[in-house]
């Protein structure tokens, strides 16, 4: 057992747990008991490998990034999840979780969604698999993600608006608990990051950790190790960060770098920078540290990506920055747009704005010239497109 | 005996009453408690506003949103509570979700509420297994009831658990649905109200959710000991006022 895996009661240090409701018991219980068996089946992971390499298109290419490399004077990887199918490393978890409710005889699927990628994510292999599908959306980022909720749609899903709190990604995730306790027999609810209650952050992370895998192989193939020095990765709820992190937390030469968003900055009120500005508590069945305030009242996050502005991060991450493993580092809406800028400029890749969070560290951190930095570039910027056309006033 | 056990013994199916503390306005919370009782309701659940309350639907999430805004919060609801057993006699519970509890400090949180004088917590989102290894002496210490949920989707096995942690009443979820939903029980819903009382739990029930008339109200305290009413008693009072506590109370016997 690992210092840095779940425990059997599904806690990361004093993280995780099951902080849930008698009333979701049953469907929570349920996963709890079959989910690492039916993954270790040799028939799951046959049909998951399977999707995974000839419908998501993996594996994705460890690309190293030449003119990134050669302004900050270190060597910078780009693992491309931009590339997957969907746009983003989401469907990593929803090819795999799909595959469980099946075998779980599950008919109809409940997800939420921030950015909306990890709903259309979710559509798709609603889509593929034939099962019904509804995501709930906060009202406003149905606004600013219009393109996803047209994408969702076209796959055949129902998009419901979260119209209560800050009506984001925490209201979305809230409005799709609802669902699940009043539909405890025949729907899944597949969450799409390392959040919420035990199994789930362990479920994500071992159905993103393909993600690190990879690119120990790729790394093998391209430097000759399999460890790269530093694994670096946006955190929101923290997926694409857990899926990169997953097979290196062990090794402790490896630096492992968390990047939030501190939105208009983390000393005024709109932001979103959960290591700095969180305490410990409880948010969406699991103990974690999150965004509140003295009476533990969750805040409202902001971030300029609707995809980072979650007010916890998953459980996995909060003990990854207790214990001091992990290194967190947050960037605002202003930095991240211009790193954005400049990854599009350097390597012709528009990253999606929660990924160009994770490039702008080079203004907070230092690296020694044979430093081998593996980013993950976890979506592109298709989706994004309107808010970038904005602020760069094209 | 605690209040909430002496309530139970009497030979009457209980109305218990749930509702948003600070909503309508922030300083109605003693007001609405004291027409409760005056109106001859048994039992109280003070509900402390929480910005995600997952178990909860639509009507006490809009209460709860709206009480936060007037500037409830766990210490003003105590300053509120203050003195509240010179005017009342009835059983009091406080119901929350565990993080407002867990930032406040659980032992305070619990010495606070044997201070006012209430009676018994229940949080829906404390799971029992650590309930039971964390704090079940500190609530004994304090006087104070745990009360645990079951609901049609719980385990027989798992019923006697929690059976075993408590020693007042069991809040047993009408249906596997967040509140205010339904009209009226069906047969199911019957079946489960008798099945559970056939157990012979060393705890009472209360069936909660989907309660919102005479009618429903009969039907879901046939085979237990009374209801609890959250919902629709927050809609009343929403268009009502405070006048309309008593009539609605009234018109539930």
């Amino acid at each position: 057992m690992s210092k840095y895996s779940v425990s059997e009661k599904g806690f990361y240090g004093d993280f995780g747990g099951a902080y849930i409701p008698e009333l979701l018991f049953p469907n929570v219980e349920e996963l709890r008991q079959n989910y690492k068996q039916i993954i270790g089946t040799d028939d799951f992971q046959n049909q998951f490998k399977s999707l995974l390499k000839d419908y998501v298109g993996r594996p994705t290419p460890l690309y190293l990034a030449e003119n990134l490399s050669e302004k900050y004077k270190t060597k910078i990887y780009l693992k491309r999840e931009d590339l997957c199918h969907t746009g983003a490393h989401k469907i990593n978890n929803t090819v795999g979780q799909i595959l469980l409710a099946k075998a779980l005889g599950k008919r109809r699927i409940i997800a939420e969604t921030g950015a909306g990628q990890h709903g259309v994510a979710t559509a798709t292999v609603c889509a593929l698999m034939g099962l019904e599908c509804i995501v709930y959306m906060g009202a406003v980022d149905i606004e600013r993600q219009a393109p996803n909720v047209a994408r969702m749609k076209m796959l055949g899903a129902t998009v419901v608006p979260a119209t209560s709190g800050s009506k984001t990604l925490k209201d979305a995730t809230n409005e799709a608990i609802r669902d699940w306790i009043n539909h405890p027999k025949d729907t899944h609810y597949i969450i799409g990051s390392v959040v919420g209650p035990h199994p789930y952050p362990d479920m994500v992370t071992q159905l993103q950790s393909v993600i690190s895998k990879e690119v120990k192989a790729q790394m093998l193939e391209k430097e000759g190790r399999e460890l790269p020095d530093y694994v670096i990765a946006c955190v929101g709820g923290g997926s694409n960060a857990a899926g990169l992190f997953a097979d290196f937390m062990d090794h402790e030469d490896v630096g492992i770098i968390g990047v939030e968003a501190s939105g208009k900055g983390v000393d005024t009120t709109e932001s979103a920078a959960t290591t700095i500005l969180g305490r410990e508590g409880i948010i969406h069945g699991s103990k974690t540290l999150l965004m509140q305030n003295t009476d533990g009242q969750i805040t409202e996050p902001y971030s300029i990506s609707a995809g980072l502005d979650y007010p916890g991060i998953g459980p996995l991450h909060a003990h990854l920055f207790k214990t001091g493993r992990g290194k967190f580092v947050s960037i605002t809406d202003a930095e991240a747009m211009e790193a954005g800028l400049e990854l599009s400029r350097m390597e012709g890749i528009i990253p999606a704005i929660e990924t160009a969070h994770a490039f702008a560290i080079f203004k907070y951190l230092e690296f020694k010239e044979d430093d081998v930095l593996v980013f993950n570039c976890s979506g592109r910027g298709d989706k994004d497109l309107e808010t970038y056309r904005k602020y760069f006033g094209y | 005996m605690n209040r909430i056990n002496q309530a139970l013994a009497q030979d009457k199916k209980l109305i218990s009453i749930y509702f948003t503390a600070g909503y309508p306005e922030l300083e109605d919370t003693t007001e609405v408690i004291k027409r409760l009782a005056d109106a001859g309701t048994d039992v109280i659940e003070i509900g402390l506003p929480y910005s995600d309350p997952l178990a909860d639907g639509p009507v006490i999430q809009k209460s709860s949103e709206q009480a936060l805004r007037n500037g409830m919060s766990t210490r003003k609801l105590f300053q509120q509570l203050q003195g509240i057993r010179d005017t009342v006699d009835i059983p009091l519970i406080v119901m929350g979700y565990f993080n407002a509890m867990l930032q406040f400090g659980v032992e305070d949180f619990c010495k606070a509420c044997e201070a006012i004088g209430i009676d018994g917590i229940i949080m829906p989102d404390l799971p029992i297994d650590i309930f039971e290894r964390d704090y079940k002496a500190l609530f004994e210490t304090h006087g104070l009831k745990f009360v645990p949920l079951i609901t049609p989707e719980t385990s027989e096995e798992r019923i006697k658990t929690i059976d075993e942690l408590g020693d007042s009443f069991v809040y047993m979820v009408s249906s596997s649905s967040t509140t205010g939903g339904e009209q009226g029980f069906g047969e199911e819903a019957m079946s489960y109200f008798k099945r559970i009382s056939d157990m012979n739990l060393n705890n009472s029930l209360m069936v909660g959710f989907g309660i919102k008339d005479a009618f429903s109200f009969e039907q879901a305290s046939r085979f237990t000991s009374g209801c609890i009413i959250g919902s629709e008693f927050i809609r009343r009072l929403t268009n009502a006022g405070m006048e309309g506590i008593a009539p609605f109370i009234k018109s539930l016997k």
